[in-house]
């Protein structure tokens, strides 16, 4: 019974294929984020870390809906513009980004995990990932 | 009267249909530009500093041509030699095209880059392409309308007094000076291609 209640979760975290509704991981600077920076208040917007995964979650989209300029990610953002950057291989990209306290933006795109054991330690570390969120 | 109005009511919607299709803006992400895609494209910021070929060098000089900005500096021991060969593949392989792209590449170290430093350094990999340096202030005003970050660090070669940690990123303008794509460091050669292919193939 226990190990019954142990095993289907970890099991079906394994046979389960990852999909995901959209290829797209949108950022968005909300409107009016500029103004409550001014008055004070911090918010970050971005993650210091983006995870995509090739061919299932593999774009990256920042929108800047607020009405000023800001750098968002690597560049900067004209107010009610998109940057859209698909990754289609595996691979640890660096970008500056002066929102973080680090300076840095890191974008690490994931093979699609296929195997039983690669969706297993991909939703493991995705849960970890989620509950080390401040 | 008859014929001319069912002739008329056959080759008026041919007419719009065709115009429609002839006209319609399809964004550049849907064509399928393989960097990053900025939608709606706005006008890439404007610069004028000194030239590698001694001469003033302004984005709106090259207004007609695909261009290509970077960020960087000649004393880089890794990212800016790395992308600097992977353009002078790209300019191979893009063959007679290539007299429509030229590559800027906007220095990020005004201190030891000359415009006959960066003359020497980019007629290494290729001598079209054209550098550009200014006073700290003027580089610092075009790094902040293209949202790089560059600072000074210490570098990990002893011989050299400092390093500068900047963007990565290329900047791609097209023949009517918009601001279209951002190609993260890395990018294959091919996918670059590709990109300079659709944005020559767009202005004309």
């Amino acid at each position: 019974m226990v190990a019954g209640v142990i095993f289907t979760p970890v099991v079906v975290a394994a046979m389960w294929p990852v999909t995901f509704d959209s290829r797209e991981e949108l950022f968005e600077i909300p409107k009016g984020t500029w103004a409550r920076r001014m008055a004070g208040e911090k918010r970050e917007i971005l993650p210091s870390e983006i995870h995509l995964l090739v061919g299932i979650r593999n774009v990256l989209m920042l929108k800047n809906s607020d009405d000023v300029p800001q750098i968002f990610g690597p560049t900067l953002m004209m107010p009610g513009q998109t940057l859209r950057i698909p990754f289609t291989r595996p691979s640890e990209n660096y970008f500056a980004c002066t929102a973080h306290a680090s300076g840095q933006l890191v974008v690490v795109v994931e093979a699609t995990p296929t195997w039983p054991w690669n969706r297993l330690s991909w939703r493991v570390r995705r849960m970890l990932r989620w509950l080390s969120k401040p | 009267m008859n014929k001319t109005l069912l002739v008329g009511a056959l080759v008026l919607p041919l007419v719009a249909l065709g115009t429609h299709f002839a006209f319609r803006r399809t964004p550049l992400a849907e064509q399928g530009l393989r960097s990053g895609t900025f939608e709606p494209p706005r006008e890439a910021p404007a610069f004028s500093l000194d030239g590698s070929s001694g001469k003033k060098l302004s984005l709106r000089d090259h207004l007609g041509k695909v261009v290509i900005v970077e960020f960087g500096y000649t004393f880089c021991e890794d990212v800016c030699p790395v992308t600097l060969a992977h353009l002078t593949e790209v300019y191979r392989k893009l063959g007679s095209a290539a007299r429509d792209v030229q590559l800027i590449y906007v220095t990020v170290d005004p201190g030891r880059d000359s415009p006959e430093r960066l003359r020497e350094h980019l007629a290494v990999f290729n001598a079209s392409f054209l550098g550009a340096t200014g006073t700290p202030d003027e580089l610092k005003a075009v790094q902040k309308a293209y949202g790089v970050v560059a600072r000074q660090v210490v570098s990990r070669n002893h011989a050299l007094a400092y390093a500068v940690d900047h963007s990565s990123s290329l900047y791609l303008v097209d023949r009517q000076g918009k601001l279209r794509g951002l190609v993260p460091f890395g990018t294959p050669v091919d996918d670059i291609v590709h990109d300079l292919d659709l944005l020559l193939k767009m202005g004309t």
